[in-house]
């Protein structure tokens, strides 16, 4: 369909060397005007690198880059935006103290001898708003702002720079689901516009519903360019992980004993209100909603990362007087938190002491630590969990996003809990290592351990849970006993309260 | 390489600071004392044909009185008589000669400390003393040897720093949390203070017994560390950042430290109070110096091998994932910041010591000291980074531009321009290493 056309963009044969990796072994890729190209692989496939060197982030030892059809050098990230390549990273750039105006225009203010000129800058703003469909008060702090509010802006900025190429990863980590709707038609207003869009998502769904075609990276290589509505799903996912996957779930001997943990009653003002819910010996309860909706405070409260009002919570039938997480891992219930880098990792130490840190009793006497007995019991997990890492010592930070979360899941592997709480536990986790992290909950739940499950993705709730709890306003507003005969638009029914 | 860097550039600037330094301080040097008195005998001793009768010339002061003493007892041992000591005045080798003359005796050899030998009657002996013609000199060899080397400076160096090497532990287990801790320079004040008072009002002044003299210096560190328990209050109940908290607590120890003398000295103190600061374990090495020492060495495996040790650093590096792993964070900064308020009384205690008094004014600035010699050890200021070890040289490495600086003269204006200059290079070297201006960071995400 594009024979005929001149690309927009192309990239051909890029390698990039790093010290001891080849993290591009010559890719290539192709983006037309009016279109969105998904841009899929596992972590570590080269997606973020090959778009730094788009973004002018990394210089290419090899290949070239075209812009409709001129050669050209992106020495540094000014150059590109001035080419017009626009990226939005997962981690927005705002100022939070400051309004969506004043982002918007940040570093470009509209001035007039060192004076900001407001009228020009409101007219302006309310011109890009307009174009991407968004509605925000110009004059809102950013913290304010929701996190897609807060993309619609950038992408608004994106537009003010007069891009032609416009990179979202990961846009919809954050996002509900009405929120990633509303994202879907400003994306189809920007392909109107003929602006070519490098879609990168972790969620296969969602790759389908928005591209039009699909390039998959596997260790730094572009294993092809699909149109989408050709590639069927579980041949994407093949390309993608390099061997046959029978099934996105692995199975499992499901053998459900007695009621094991127990919350009752519990509420913090603001954010959860009464909730009660039981989960047994062997069984995985998912606890779905939209984001904000009380799921991952009503955990933390169970946890004592925050302190509860009302509430009690049963282990085994006995009452547990939790008031810290301290208490929490006494009492054996562990928390694997959604946000591994700022709640589940120390990053700057390495992934032994990560491994150690709640286990430390374990492998002490009169708090010396005995070093051996602690790599010891680490080596196990590395080996089990199968944790690719040059050494014990290396740093937590310089892992991808499936090992970090494999460390996360070797600390509380080893602290024993009874409870074991999942908040997004798949989250920025690429393919193969999330079926691995579905094994682990499997083996979990067959040994007799109680597990509640957090998950924005509906299929993995579903596919995982024996039975899903539905929140919506820091309250449980409904059960599936059955998910194995549900449909996603039950359940988003029952969160959105439709 | 980069490691080697990472690990020892510290060593290495320190040892390239004290290369420097010993270039340019390279001096002639004569020994002193009863090593001079030996290498002096021992010449004599070998002298053929073997002298009988001697005489020593030294000034008049007590190191030259020890070389009498030392050369005096050797050559009696060995058979050799000592005909006199001419003490001060180069006219009494003639008095000496001019008797011995008279009973018909003559001088062999004299025995000389680096200073008489240079005495001018020495020089064309035979015509000025007519009875000494033929007579042999014995004095010390000179050698060529680095000022900045000699034991004495060495001494003077560890002396100087060990207030602020001590404290520095704390500094850097608070760093380590990433906070920072202002205070410690007042504490030193008021732990001077409370010592010195307590012995003058309870123990008895100048007649305190030892036990007094101990138990008012631990009650001053003891009150010390109910400051840190204040500090470690507010920053984990109240969360008040550090540096306002001991900015705060730094004004009020201070304060504390001038009602309790009411701005004055406090003296009197006995002249046994010393002890600790001035008096000397082994080859001269003053006792403050060997507890800082051990101090280090308990800390490092404090920091090294307990659970404690790993939770400072857990939580410095990422405060709610140690939380959230049940690390009693609120323990750890009151460990941190009571650990820092008692080693600051006793470095309080310490300069009293060496100064047999208590002042407010002892400390003032050291806790800019303190900082920089943690921040040039290698104590990141983010947190969760620092070696134990890594702040002794770095505080090591102050004291030895200080003391360099002395050595060459520097005026002491300049010395606090460049002073200021090393924390700041200090604290860009972090930075840079952090950012890896010197080396691309490598890439461990494909593995």
């Amino acid at each position: 369909m594009h024979d005929d056309d001149i690309p927009l963009l192309r990239m051909k044969d890029i390698e990039k060397n790093f010290p001891g990796v080849k993290a591009l072994k010559g890719v290539s890729l192709e983006l037309y005007p009016g279109e969105v190209l998904g841009l899929v692989g596992e972590n570590g496939a080269g997606k973020s690198t090959l778009m730094k060197v788009l973004g002018g982030a990394h210089r290419p030892d090899g290949g070239t880059v075209e812009l409709q059809g001129e050669p050209v050098h992106i020495d540094n990230p000014v150059e590109s935006k001035n080419l017009g390549i626009s990226i939005i990273y997962q981690e927005l750039n705002m100022i939070p103290a400051m309004t969506a105006r004043e982002n918007l225009f940040l570093g470009r203010e509209r001035t007039s001898f060192g004076f900001v000129k407001p009228h020009e800058e409101v007219r302006m703003a309310e011109e890009l708003f307009a174009k991407v469909g968004l509605n925000v008060p110009l004059d809102a702090q950013v913290r304010d702002l929701s996190v897609a509010e807060q993309q619609g802006i950038e992408i608004a900025k994106a537009l003010s720079l007069d891009a032609k190429i416009l990179v979202m990863d990961e846009p919809t980590a954050a996002l509900t689901h009405n929120e990633v709707e509303a994202l879907f038609t400003i994306i189809g207003e920007l392909k109107k516009r003929g602006i070519g869009i490098i879609y990168i998502s972790h969620r296969l769904d969602e790759i389908f519903t928005i591209t039009d075609r699909v390039t998959v990276l596997r260790d730094g290589e572009s294993v092809g360019t699909r149109k989408t509505s050709d590639l069927p799903r579980p041949e994407m996912i093949e390309m993608m992980v390099g061997r046959k996957m029978h099934q996105e779930f692995p199975p499992r001997v499901r053998n459900i004993g007695g009621v094991k943990f127990e919350a009752r009653h519990l509420s913090r003002a603001g954010c959860v209100e009464d909730v009660s819910f039981s989960v047994r010996a062997g069984e995985i309860v998912g606890l779905v909603g939209l984001v904000g909706a009380g799921r991952t405070e009503t955990v933390r409260l169970i946890f004592g990362a925050d302190r509860r009002d009302t509430g009690e919570i049963l282990l085994d039938g006995k009452n547990t007087d939790i008031r810290n997480p301290r208490d929490s891992i006494r009492s054996r219930i562990a928390l694997l938190t959604e946000d591994r880098k700022a709640q589940g990792l120390v990053l700057i130490q390495s992934v032994r002491e990560n491994f150690a840190l709640p286990n430390l009793k374990q492998f002490s006497r009169m708090t010396f630590i005995n070093r051996k007995k602690e790599s010891a019991a680490f080596r196990k997990y590395v080996d089990s969990l199968r944790i690719k890492i040059p050494s014990q010592e290396q740093l937590a930070q310089n892992l991808s996003g499936g090992n970090q979360q494999k460390v996360v899941l070797a600390k509380w592997l080893q602290a024993n809990c009874e409870l074991v709480v999942f908040d997004e536990p798949t989250r920025g986790v690429d393919v193969g290592a999330k079926y691995e992290i579905y094994q682990i909950m499997n083996e979990l739940a067959e040994r007799g351990k109680a597990i509640v499950m957090i998950s924005s993705e509906l299929p993995e709730a579903i596919g995982m849970a024996d039975r899903l709890l539905v929140m919506r306003d820091g309250k449980i507003v409904g059960e599936v006993t059955d998910p194995k005969h549900t449909t996603q638009a039950e359940v988003l029914k029952l969160a959105v309260g439709a | 390489m980069r490691k080697l860097f990472n690990d020892y550039g510290t060593i290495i600037i320190l040892l390239l600071l004290c290369a420097f330094l010993s270039w340019r301080t390279m001096n002639n040097h004569t020994p002193e004392g009863p090593e001079a008195g030996r290498q002096v005998a021992d010449a004599i001793l070998a002298m053929d044909p073997k002298p009988r009768i001697a005489l020593i010339a030294i000034r008049n002061n007590t190191i030259d009185e020890r070389f009498a003493a030392v050369v005096t007892e050797a050559l009696e041992q060995n058979g050799i008589a000592i005909a006199g000591i001419a003490r001060g005045n180069p006219a009494n080798v003639r008095t000496i000669a001019t008797t011995l003359a008279s009973e018909g005796r003559t001088i062999d050899v004299v025995a000389a400390t680096a200073a008489t030998a240079a005495w001018p009657i020495f020089d064309g002996i035979a015509q000025k003393v007519p009875q000494m013609t033929g007579v042999r000199f014995a004095q010390p060899d000179t050698y060529r040897w680095p000022t900045f080397l000699m034991k004495d400076n060495l001494i003077n160096i560890s002396n100087q720093t060990v207030v602020i090497s001590t404290i520095a532990i704390g500094m850097t287990m608070v760093i380590i949390t990433g906070g920072i801790e202002l205070s410690v320079g007042s504490l030193i004040a008021l732990s001077s203070c409370l010592a010195a008072w307590f012995i003058r009002r309870y123990g008895g002044a100048t007649e305190a017994s030892t036990a007094a003299m101990v138990g008012f210096s631990a009650l001053a560190i003891l009150i010390c560390g109910c400051m840190g328990l204040f500090t470690g209050a507010m920053v984990t109940l109240f969360a008040i950042p550090p540096f306002i908290v001991t900015l705060a607590t730094m004004m009020v120890a201070s304060g504390f430290a001038y009602m309790i003398s009411s701005g004055y000295t406090i003296f009197e103190i006995p002249d046994a109070y010393t002890f600790l600061g001035r008096g000397t374990l082994f080859w001269g090495i003053p006792i403050s110096v060997c507890i800082c020492l051990l101090l280090y060495v308990a800390a490092h495996i404090l920091m090294s091998c307990t659970s404690i040790g790993r939770y400072i650093y857990a939580v410095g590096g990422n405060k709610e994932a140690a939380r959230l792993s049940g690390v009693p964070v609120r323990f750890i900064f009151f460990f941190v910041y009571v650990v820092i308020a008692l080693l600051a009384g006793f470095g309080g205690i310490i300069t009293a010591s060496q100064l047999k008094a208590g002042a407010p004014i002892y400390g003032v600035g050291y806790e800019m000291f303190v900082i920089a010699s943690t921040v040039v050890g290698g104590t990141s200021l983010a947190g969760g980074e620092g070696k134990i070890f890594g702040t002794l040289i770095g505080s090591f490495i102050i004291a030895t531009i200080q003391n360099g600086m002395n050595l060459l003269g520097v005026e002491s204006y300049t010395q606090k321009v460049v002073l200021g200059m090393v924390i700041l290079i200090a604290v860009l070297l972090d930075r840079l290493k952090q950012t890896d201006f010197f080396w691309k960071r490598r890439k461990a995400r494909a593995l």
